[in-house]
């Protein structure tokens, strides 16, 4: 008897919990995968066809940004931005280290998160993306016609640049902020317990030039010291905003997991950056000291150039009314998403049991009446109720990022309860969800993020992948889930490993792109100033114990490939131009016992590599990319004398 | 010479005009690796690439055979042509001018000869191309030469060569047949 009882209160308090469950995340999220042999069509692309999207996901913990098509998620390219990469030889030649240097040196890596394209009219351009690097705060520009780094600004005064990058309409604006609020004055050493008088959070504004994409710090904005988390730039009505979601108003400075999460609600600010900008122009800004690096490579030389910046202007939104304004959002909301009509600003409330949404027509009205609940450092807080249109329940536990596409639907991706929630934008209810393998970051739709989404495809870039493929130990790929969205239900087609840790992704119709990749760097144009365009002027110089081996690579052989008078405790630049202007027709150049990588050389490129040669003896050097049938033969000696010896300069190929 | 005869060879010597802004002849090679091929487009006083490389992509994979390089300086039937096809419109306009039928025939017996030493040098330059080798090639394939085709198409290794006539080949046919109609009409059936 006493067990039956037992026996019935356990199911009884099973039932309950499970029905709590459900009250609290809504019903269980569906598989909805597809017929198999369907799915299978949906993603297929034949051999020699090509994909209908260039994706692009960020590296996370790589550096890295690699790209992949859709729908097949083949994967293309792995382009290195902030992280040295022994493949290719970027961060290892001389030509692209400078692009890797900052305030604190040569840093040859990074966190890369959130790629987002050149905007024109609010629509990808395909011309640039731009990916931040949130440890040693960073945002990199790519050329997507040559799919190469080809520019790295610092951000002075940040703590980690999370918030970054997003575009403004017409690329006006790379936003950035602090994830990790700090002193904002440069290099200032003070207790980390007076973090609520010494520690300043700050917002950047990097101006991008329209014409050649090359980046500047225009301006940032103090604010107080909260953790600036996200952001997205505004769109048709709300184009001349910004929008950041904070955590942390608590502002601990230790044991954040406890004590960031106290508050039931933070902030999402937004910021006009149209007056910021008038502001600015106006004189109101201070100019404060600073230290930054700005690293360009020159079109001409192909040569990356560091320049050092020493002062940023600073806006102080106690100087600069009417342009900054908090709207209480709960809870340590991550992401700040704005739908395609720019009306709707939705944060991932992290903590939250409900999805906020915020009307930015209700946000300017409530700032007209001044419905302010207080002023926080010149910024007025906006009242909940003024801001806030809808509360999307029951969205499972901890939302995270939302994209839209089109036609009134709201994605959403939560993380604990690992799944994608789709709900209305018109109801605030959700009408699908289904599940994520495991644990999913962002979810990036096809033009999601844009006025004109494409309501084709679905990615959701999850953490964990567990037993989803073949284990490789302990550690594992991070996955990314492909689904169709093009129905009334989502459907799962796929699921692949990727590369790094994708936090954000962007997908652009190839057609934008395609036409305008570069098959060769044309050898006409190349500036370098230690490229040799023809062997004839292949040569070896020394001036003191620099020797500068200018050298040509072409099928099958360099020029020169033997080379004698070398010494030990020289310091040997190998300038080597591949001649070559065929598409894909790359060499590649390796010395035995060189402190550094490889090089690989694309047609009609110079890149240069290093060797400091500390033995005496034969060096053979070769070519490390396998360009023709006799590639094995594609190889030449240096002879490395003693610092003493008087062995002649000589250098040949072949006996003329 | 009957007014429309004059005609006749006028139109003949401005049909070859066009001549000089447009190959004449095409060659294209097609491998596993160049699916789209790579081109060479053979002018009255050049060669060139259907793209902007494709002479020197040519040039580095004949390199590995042994093959001369294709440099248009060195091909003095490039000097000449120019000069003979405008000695040949020269020619017409004169015949024209003068109003001499003989004159006329001396331009289609001239035109026909320039025509076929055109070809036979051009085939003499294909044949010199594909079979003076360098005997240190690294590739070398016995009783192999890699002539390609005067005309239509022929596999070479791993190359599909194709040669065909170009529009300028057209233009100078098209002159050929108007002077030489009006030529034969006057002289045949013109005399009523």
């Amino acid at each position: 008897m006493a067990q039956q009882t037992t026996i019935w209160k356990i199911t009884s308090l099973l039932l309950g919990l499970g029905l709590l469950a459900m009250i609290m995340y809504g019903c269980p999220s569906q598989t909805g995968m597809l017929d198999t042999r369907e799915a299978a069509q949906k993603v297929y692309v034949a051999p020699g066809e090509y994909d209908e999207y260039y994706a692009f996901f960020s590296g996370g913990y790589s550096g890295q940004l690699s790209v992949w098509g859709l729908p097949s998620a083949r994967m293309f390219r792995n382009i290195p931005v902030f992280s040295q990469d022994p493949e290719s030889g970027y961060g290892y030649s001389e030509e692209t280290k400078p692009l890797l240097m900052t305030s604190y040196g040569f840093i040859p890596w990074d966190d890369s998160h959130h790629p987002d394209f050149s905007h024109t009219d609010g629509m990808p351009d395909g011309r640039w993306i731009f990916i931040n690097g949130n440890n040693t705060p960073r945002v990199a520009r790519i050329d997507l016609t040559t799919f190469e780094t080809v520019e790295i600004l610092e951000l002075p005064n940040t703590g980690g640049n999370h918030a970054s990058t997003f575009v403004t309409e017409n690329t006006e604006y790379i936003i950035g902020a602090t994830r990790f609020s700090i002193p904002y004055e440069m290099d200032k050493d003070v207790s980390i317990d007076s973090y609520k008088e010494n520690f300043d959070g700050s917002l950047s504004f990097i101006a991008v030039d329209p014409e050649s994409g090359e980046m500047s710090m225009d301006f940032q904005i103090i604010m107080p010291p909260y953790h600036y988390d996200l952001g997205r730039a505004g769109k048709g009505p709300s184009a001349d905003w910004a929008f950041f979601t904070t955590y942390n108003t608590e502002q601990a400075h230790t044991l954040l997991e406890i004590y960031a999460s106290e508050f039931d609600k933070d902030y999402v600010v937004a910021v006009n950056w149209r007056k910021a900008q008038e502001y600015v122009r106006e004189g109101r800004a201070r100019t404060v000291p600073a230290k930054y690096y700005h690293n360009l490579k020159d079109k001409n030389t192909g040569i990356a150039v560091s320049t050092v910046h020493d002062e940023v202007l600073l806006l102080d939104p106690k100087d600069a009314p009417d342009m900054i304004y908090f709207m209480p959002t709960p809870k340590s909301p991550h992401g700040v998403d704005i739908d395609p009509t720019g009306e709707y600003i939705v944060a991932g409330g992290k903590l939250a049991t409900v999805i906020p949404v915020h009307s930015f027509s209700r946000m300017l009205e409530a700032i007209g009446n001044e419905a302010f609940e207080e002023v926080i450092n010149g910024i007025p807080v906006l009242e909940y109720e003024a801001t806030i249109i809808g509360e999307v329940e029951n969205p499972g536990l901890g939302p995270l990022h939302t994209e839209f596409d089109g036609d009134g639907n709201a994605y959403t991706s939560v993380y604990i309860s690992s799944e994608i929630v789709k709900w209305s934008l018109e109801t605030f209810e959700v009408t699908d969800r289904i599940d994520a393998y495991y644990s999913i970051g962002h979810l990036m739709i096809t033009g999601g993020d844009t006025p004109n989404p494409d309501r084709k495809y679905m990615v959701g870039l999850t953490k964990t992948a567990r037993d989803r493929f073949l284990p490789t130990g302990p550690k594992q790929l991070h996955p990314a889930q492909l689904y169709d969205i093009s129905g009334d239900r989502m459907e799962l087609l796929l699921d692949f490993p990727t590369i790094g840790e994708p936090h954000y992704a962007q997908a652009i119709r190839a057609d934008i792109i395609k036409p305008n990749v570069k098959q060769i760097y044309d050898l006409d144009d190349n500036n370098h100033p230690h490229a040799v365009k023809r062997p004839r002027d292949a040569r070896v110089e020394r001036d003191g114990d620099v020797v500068r081996v200018y050298m040509t690579n072409i099928r099958s052989h360099f020029t020169p490939d033997n080379i004698e008078g070398i010494r030990v405790g020289d310091t040997v630049y190998f300038h080597l131009t591949n001649i070559e202007q065929d598409w894909d027709m790359v060499h590649g150049f390796a010395i035995k016992g060189a402190n550094s990588g490889e090089v690989l050389i694309a047609p009609g490129e110079t890149k240069t590599i290093v060797w400091h040669p500390q033995r005496t003896g034969i060096y053979p050097f070769y070519c490390t990319a396998f360009c023709s049938a006799l590639h094995q033969e594609m190889q030449g000696y240096v002879r490395v004398s003693a610092a003493d010896s008087n062995v002649p300069l000589t250098w040949r190929t072949g006996d003329e | 010479m009957k007014k429309s005869t004059r005609l006749g060879l006028i139109l003949a010597a401005l049909l070859l005009i066009p001549a000089y802004f447009t190959p004449i002849w095409t060659i294209k090679l097609t491998a596993p690796q160049y699916p789209d091929g790579l081109g060479m487009y053979i002018w009255m006083n050049d060669i060139t690439g259907h793209e902007r490389h494709d002479i020197r992509n040519i040039n580095i994979l004949n390199h590995y055979v042994g093959m001369k390089e294709i440099d248009p300086d060195l091909v003095g039937t490039l000097d000449i042509m120019p000069w003979v096809v405008g000695g040949l419109i020269t020619l017409a306009v004169v015949a024209a001018l003068v109003g001499k039928i003989w004159l006329a025939w001396v331009w289609i017996v001239l035109f026909v000869v320039a025509g076929t030493a055109g070809m036979v040098d051009f085939y003499m330059w294909g044949y010199d191309y594909g079979h003076d080798l360098n005997p240190r090639a690294a590739i070398k394939v016995p009783d192999m030469s890699y002539q390609p085709p005067l005309i239509g198409r022929k596999t070479l290794l791993n190359i599909t060569a194709t040669s065909w006539p170009y529009w300028g080949t057209l233009w100078i046919g098209l002159s050929l047949a108007a002077g030489t109609a009006v030529t034969v009409r006057e002289s045949f059936f013109g005399k009523k």
